[in-house]
């Protein structure tokens, strides 16, 4: 699957394409099929995203997995802090 | 320290709000990021893996306590509550919001400290000796000179767009403690048979990519020509250096492909122009800034002993602790490596108690180290012991500098979006192997370097264990090299063999330490060892395959 992500403009913030907005949890993400590179220029001409560009990701459990590792840690957080990041939020 | 006049603060204020307007039009959207990055990158801010990170500059390494403790009070007001030092003797906060950013350069500014030319295709923040004015082996103190440097380089109209960003080193004794000759330019004081105090120049080493050692261009510069003679080395490489490929674009490839003899001569037959035009300061401003950097009142008669009786204390002074210049005197440095930590990171607490310890007992000073310590410059020997203890309870007392758990270590794939692999991970396992100090102090003086990418910023090529992490097929995979020295003896390591993964690098390591262990003479360190037996030994403990 595609997925669309990118950074909030004003906290920096990794962010991903849940189909009708973006959201801080990987969890959130929908496949974008062909529409990735679209839905990024969009949104980023709306101001809703910074540098946005369409990832590799793999069905997982609770939700995509990136095929990167790199993706996969933005997608958390540092792996050596994992008081800091998405991670150390509860997931809704 | 140096205290900014008033043009200083003015060009700082002024800075400030022209960034502060330029991020209020990035936010409006007037701005494109493309437009705004080149802008944003120019005053320290990026836009790193999980948020922006800001990179503060600390010139020449040195600060005082209101300086760190408005990095303290950063750290827990628009961070996270830590900051990261970095081996450019700078400080990183990784949890930066866009519209924060001019808050915090105007904070920043109130205690004379910025983030200009932090990064970017320019002269750089300026690193020195962190022991500079208080080394006894020094011929000068080199902190005037970087901070004339510093003036020089600041908006300098014709070298703010320069081939590639460029680094400049300044030290003042014969140990090199600043990495200097893998700099693209590196200066050392020195004096000539007459007694006159000029520079040896090096130009064109540096790390990354193509890993250099600088070669000799000028032996003795006069201290006072000092600018006119960078003006021309800039020049040069400002003409001639390779805009037309990213990899090839540091100066250090200018001055191999042309040879160091012709761009020596090119560089004197500028500086021949350049000397006409006036730009070497008078003496009374070098002066006046060589007076902010006078030693401070220390008694040369003060009590040279130091009570041992704690055991765990005598660690610490025989491994932190250097003689000052000056009798009864001492230097600390504290060390940000204790076991299972992330190397340069210290929390808002940590850094204030730091600040607070500079205060009381180094008179108001702090310097960074590019090894990601922080020193305590001018000591009484006799307030160590109360130094230490205030160290333990805010656990900074590790004593292990210069030991293999003295680890550089770039943030990594875990923060750096240029990143192949994670360092910090391997840093914290390599750290809890050799817990053990006894271990430790056995194998002596190691410097182990790791670097998440290419570009080195763990200075992995001047390890005498050097680790580069890189991408093989999506795994992270761990190159291994030996042999590097960023000190007086510089060297750029070499890699062993085949990588490794995250666990199997680390049992390289110990593979290699036990190794050195096994065939070292007496007074040898690990380095000395390798360069005397050459990779064999180690290649064959490390890649030895397991009886079938």
């Amino acid at each position: 699957m595609k997925l669309v992500t990118g950074n909030d403009l004003v906290s920096g913030d990794v962010i991903w394409w849940t189909g009708s907005g973006w959201s801080r949890f990987i969890a959130d993400a929908v496949d974008s099929g062909t529409e990735g590179e679209a839905i990024g220029k969009r949104e980023e001409a709306a101001l809703r995203v910074n540098g946005p560009y369409v990832v590799e990701a793999a069905d997982g459990p609770f939700a995509p997995v990136p095929l990167h590792i790199k993706e996969r840690i933005r997608a958390s957080g540092p792996t050596v802090r994992t008081d800091l990041g998405v991670q150390a939020e509860k997931q809704h | 320290m140096y205290k900014y006049d008033e043009y200083d603060q003015a060009i700082v204020d002024a800075r400030v709000e022209e960034f502060r307007d330029q991020c209020n039009r990035r936010l409006s959207g007037e701005m494109t990021e493309d437009q705004f990055k080149p802008l944003r990158l120019m005053n320290g801010l990026y836009l790193q893996l999980h948020a922006y990170m800001l990179r503060v500059a600390v010139p020449y390494g040195t600060l005082d306590s209101r300086q760190m403790h408005m990095l303290a009070h950063i750290a827990r007001k628009y961070d996270r509550g830590y900051g990261h030092f970095t081996t450019r003797q700078n400080l990183q906060y990784n949890w930066i919001k866009l519209d924060d950013a001019a808050d915090i350069l105007a904070e920043l500014a109130t205690v004379e400290m910025h983030a200009i030319q932090t990064s970017g295709n320019c002269i750089r923040n300026i690193s020195a000796d962190q022991y500079a004015g208080a080394a006894a082996d020094e011929v000068a103190d080199p902190r005037p000179y970087a901070e004339l440097l510093r003036q020089w380089s600041t908006f300098h109209p014709e070298f703010l767009l320069l081939p590639r960003k460029f680094k400049i080193a300044v030290i003042g004794a014969d140990e090199d403690r600043a990495a200097m000759k893998l700099h693209d330019i590196g200066l050392k004081l020195v004096r000539n048979a007459a007694g006159a105090l000029g520079f040896e120049v090096y130009v064109g080493g540096g790390q990354g990519r193509t890993p250099m050692v600088a070669p000799l261009i000028r032996e003795f510069l006069p201290a006072d020509d000092l600018v006119s003679y960078l003006e021309a080395c800039l020049r040069v490489y400002n003409r001639y250096g390779r805009r037309d490929n990213l990899y090839k674009a540091r100066i250090k490839i200018l001055v191999h492909e042309i040879g160091a003899d012709e761009y020596r001569r090119q560089v004197e037959e500028e500086y021949l122009h350049v000397k006409t035009l006036g730009l070497d300061p008078p003496a009374a401003e070098l002066e006046r800034i060589a007076a902010m950097f006078a030693l401070p009142p220390l008694d040369p008669n003060a009590p040279g002993e130091i009570e041992r009786s704690d055991p765990d204390f005598a660690l610490w002074l025989d491994q932190q602790v250097v003689d000052h210049k000056v009798p009864g005197h001492a230097i600390v440095t504290i060390s940000l490596k204790p076991t299972g930590g992330i190397p340069g990171d210290a929390s808002a607490d940590q850094i204030d108690a730091m600040a607070k310890l500079a205060q009381v007992f180094s008179h108001d000073e702090l310097r960074v180290t590019h090894a990601q310590n922080i020193v305590l410059p001018h000591v009484r020997k006799a307030d160590l012991y109360a130094i230490w203890t205030r160290l333990e309870e805010t656990g900074l007392a590790t004593p292990n500098l210069d030991l293999v758990t003295d680890i550089i270590a770039c943030p990594g794939l875990d923060y750096c979006a240029l990143a192949n692999a994670r360092s910090i991970p391997l840093a914290q396992k390599i750290t809890e192997r050799f817990a053990n100090l006894d271990r430790q102090r056995d194998l002596g003086e190691v410097k182990l370097k790791i670097s998440g990418c290419i570009n080195a910023c763990g200075h992995h090529h001047a390890g005498h264990i050097g680790i580069l992490g890189v991408d093989r097929k999506g795994e992270e995979n761990y190159q291994l090299s030996f042999g590097g020295s960023g000190a007086e003896d510089a060297s750029v390591g070499k890699i062993i063999g085949p990588g490794f993964s995250e666990d199997g690098v680390v049992d390289a390591v110990e593979k290699a330490l036990e190794t050195y262990r096994g065939i070292r003479v007496e007074g040898e360190r690990f380095l000395d060892t390798y360069r005397r037996v050459g990779p064999e030994p180690f290649k064959a403990a490390i890649y030895e395959k397991a009886p079938a």
